[in-house]
């Protein structure tokens, strides 16, 4: 495992870095909340992304996509974490992407995987549950058998970018108890199918996310994603992928709060000095930078685990997911202490990043989850 | 690649035949090795010979210069022979500051003539040295130093004195800071040189430590007479040498406490799960101590983010980027996950830990205890982490004075 950036890594991530720059400053985050955009995002934006080519760097090049791998697909996430871009990467490239490439039909990929890579079909991952929590398995939505096909009920919360999917992949129990990890299921379900209904979601991150609601929704046979009962394996593993896209857009959150910070530091003046001279303030500084070399640094090994199938993935991924939680939500805090009155106001930026930091922490497991999903993997 | 697999091959098969049988998973301590030097004392005669063959090879200083007594294997290679030592959970022939600090920077500073004279000897483990760097007055603020040199003829004579000197009681030679010229900003008057413990003037008190070994010492330089020849790189060009020695010494410090195999890993385990597994039970598969547990996890975590960030470092390094002054931030953060990790191990064996020596306490609880203490001085020695976060705040972050 080779923890430098190659020089083709090295591009992709300047390139990426200078494109959000450009196309997606914070204000531009800052205008979509103020104005209650009904969308949340730019579609010409997502539309550009797609040529790009960002929206296919961890597919095959036969659907459409680069070919490239977790490292690659970080760099990406990273820079789009550093300006808090709301585009629904997450939704259609991690999740709901993830699981039809692992587990869709021929047909599947063709209809929804091409197109979303293409940039022409949104997707999201309707896996979560009031009180489910970080258990993947505990899933009271049901589907039961309706003729050829099946008839799903249930609601599925917090579902990043469900306001907008054209599809959702939406897991649902097909025998077995709340809780077992076998019996679940995964359903590709058209958003417009009768019986589904979409009500968004406000969150404290502004991040887009909705309820969907399936009442008897009927799908047909094909819609069944990979084989019947085995969803919950297959949820682990898309989810483990997302969660290190997480880490890394987590990475690039603490990289730019960690800076906007230090260059506070170096301006503002008290007692005639830039308080970047104290050293209660310097220490501290210097913590937090340590914190998120080391976030970094597991962030990279959990992406490399990825590409080179390595047997440690999971614990890589715990790590990462531990470390990044810890760091941002300490970063942020620090920032919002260093910036103070200011720091406070909703004007200043160094909120949203506070925000983020938490939202992104009780996403897919909280430090403390990995912590003990690390020890048990490590057979204590 | 297929010449690394084929030096892996070798190296396990000389280690397998070579390495006396009995030091096989040896438990042993940071400060357990052998040291070597003129009074060098072993463990066991098998650590004298496991010396012996070792240094034979040039294995002790394995990617040293074979000229100079060292191994002269490639970065890669070095690397392979401490992973398969650590997979046969042998201990380091030889340990100290002859390996970790002086051997580096004369390999750097030294001329042809000091290196050939010094560096075999460290290799075979036949002089130990010592750091004499601090003083009562100059710690932290170490360039405000006062021991004095003063020319004469081809000698220096030096007056003053050092403290927390680590086992300057024990060792042959000394490497030292020393004021030759008092007129101007403090660290443009400071000298490195090098003296031999034997010289007439010079003497050493021990201080013992709350560990109650490993004495450190007060070391007396009384009108010693030290060659000239001994100056390392430029006179009043010492503290050049002796930032970059400390970076060396800073390195070690990170390897010793985050990398290194010393955690003693068997299937897996740490010795610190292991210990807390043994004293806690594991009902239903998991430490019996919720609290213990998660905080063990997180030192475990640390210490392989730990590992992994030196890893960067390295594969940076390699791939021809400038590394910066991360030494600091390795030696602050692989400090303190040493420092947890010894509190955890006293907090796992419980009351078990409370031992001193003598009867109802076993030989690895009471290792367990002096450690513990022992490991306080991590974030002092080398440079307190305070001012290694200084350091980082100055030199990476760019903040302000
Ligand atoms: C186990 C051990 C082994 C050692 N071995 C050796 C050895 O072999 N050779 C040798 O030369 N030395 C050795 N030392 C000495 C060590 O390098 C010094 O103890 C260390 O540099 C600190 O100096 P001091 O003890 O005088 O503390 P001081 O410098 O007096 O510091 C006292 C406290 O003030 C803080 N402080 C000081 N300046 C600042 C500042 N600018 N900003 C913020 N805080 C500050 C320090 O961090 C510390 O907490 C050893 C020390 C220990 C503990």
């Amino acid at each position: 495992m080779q923890l430098v950036l190659t020089e083709e890594q090295e591009l992709i991530a300047q390139t990426a870095t200078e494109f959000v720059a450009d196309h997606s400053p914070v204000s531009r985050f800052r205008a979509l909340r103020d104005s209650a955009d009904p969308v949340g995002f730019s579609r010409g934006l997502w539309k550009e992304m797609a040529e790009l080519g960002w929206l296919g760097i961890p597919f095959p090049e036969s659907l459409g996509g680069a070919g490239m791998g977790m490292a690659e697909l970080a760099l990406v996430v990273e820079a789009m974490g550093r300006a808090l871009a709301p585009e629904p990467f997450m939704s259609c490239v991690g999740l709901a992407g993830q699981a039809l490439f692992e587990a869709g039909s021929e047909a599947q990929k063709d209809r929804w995987l091409a197109a979303m890579i293409a940039g022409d079909a949104l997707l999201a991952l309707a896996y979560q549950e009031q009180g489910s929590r970080y258990d993947l398995c505990r899933v009271t939505t049901r589907a039961q058998r309706s003729g050829e096909g099946w008839q799903i009920t249930g609601r599925k919360v917090q579902v990043l970018d469900g306001h907008v999917a054209d599809a959702l992949v939406v897991s649902a129990r097909t025998a077995g108890q709340d809780g077992d990890s076998d019996g679940i299921s995964l359903f590709l379900i058209p958003a417009e199918t009768a019986g589904v209904e979409i009500e968004r979601q406000t969150r404290v991150d502004d991040r887009n996310a909705a309820i969907v609601h399936l009442q008897r929704a009927e799908v047909a046979a094909d819609a069944l994603v990979g084989d019947l009962d085995c969803g919950g394996d297959l949820l682990e593993s898309v989810v483990d992928r997302a969660t290190v896209m997480l880490c890394a857009e987590m990475l690039g959150g603490m990289a730019q709060a960690f800076e906007m910070t230090l260059e506070y530091l170096k301006e503002r003046k008290q007692f005639g000095v830039p308080i970047g001279s104290f050293q209660a303030l310097k220490h501290r500084m210097a913590r937090v930078f340590m914190e998120i070399e080391l976030s970094r640094s597991s962030v990279m090994a959990a992406t490399r685990a990825f590409d080179e199938r390595s047997s440690e993935t999971a614990k890589l991924v715990s790590l990462a997911k531990a470390r990044c939680s810890d760091a941002y939500l300490l970063t942020a805090n620090e920032g919002v202490q260093m910036f103070a009155g200011v720091g406070m106001t909703d004007e200043y930026d160094i909120g949203f990043y506070l925000k983020r930091a938490r939202a992104a922490e009780l996403t897919f497991g909280d430090a403390a989850h990995h912590r003990d999903r690390w020890a048990r993997l490590s057979g204590y | 690649m297929a010449e690394l697999e084929d030096f892996r091959r070798e190296t396990r098969a000389w280690l397998e035949a070579n390495a006396p049988e009995s030091l096989v998973g040896m438990p042993f301590s940071e400060l357990d090795g052998t040291w070597g030097g003129r009074r060098a004392q072993f463990a066991s005669a098998d650590m004298k010979l496991w010396l012996d063959v070792m240094g034979g090879r040039g294995w002790t200083a394995a990617s040293w210069p074979a000229e100079y007594g060292g191994g002269g294997l490639s970065k890669a290679e070095a690397k392979v022979l401490a992973q398969e030592m650590a997979a046969l959970r042998l201990p380091p022939p030889l340990i100290g500051f002859g390996l970790t600090m002086i051997g580096p920077t004369l390999l750097r500073f030294g001329t042809e003539e000091q290196k050939n004279e010094h560096l075999p000897k460290i290799c075979r483990g036949e002089i130990r040295w010592c750091q004499g760097y601090s003083e009562p007055g100059a710690g932290s603020d170490l360039a405000s130093l006062q021991a004095k040199a003063v020319r004469d003829g081809d000698d220096f004579i030096i007056t003053g004195t050092k403290v927390w000197t680590s086992y300057a009681d024990q060792s042959d030679w000394i490497f030292c800071l020393v004021r030759t010229d008092p007129d101007v900003v403090k660290q443009a008057g400071i000298t490195f040189i090098l003296a031999d413990m034997a010289s007439p003037g010079v003497s050493v008190s021990p201080i013992p430590l709350i560990s109650g070994k490993s004495p450190f010492c007060e070391t007396h330089f009384e009108a010693v007479r030290v060659p000239v020849k001994n100056v390392i790189s430029e006179i009043n060009g010492g503290w050049t040498v002796a930032k970059a020695l400390l970076g060396h010494e800073r390195s070690m410090i990170a390897d010793a406490f985050g990398v290194s195999p010393r955690g003693g890993t068997r299937g897996g385990r740490s010795r610190l799960v292991e210990t807390a597994a043994q004293y806690l039970g594991e009902p239903g598969g998991v430490l019996g101590d919720a609290i213990l547990r998660d905080e063990i996890v997180q030192n475990e975590m640390d210490t392989r983010a730990f590992s992994l960030t030196v890893q960067r470092g390295r594969d940076a390094a390699k791939a021809g980027q400038q590394p910066g002054p991360e030494t600091s931030m390795l030696k602050i953060y692989g400090t303190e996950i040493n420092m947890r990790r010894n509190e955890l191990m006293v907090r796992a064996a419980g009351p078990q830990s409370l031992g001193w020596e003598g009867p109802g306490f076993d030989e690895a609880e009471l290792v367990a205890t002096r450690d513990w203490l022992r490991s306080r001085g991590n974030s002092i020695e080398g440079g307190t982490s305070e001012i290694q976060l200084n350091i980082i705040a100055k030199r990476v972050l760019g903040l302000p004075d």
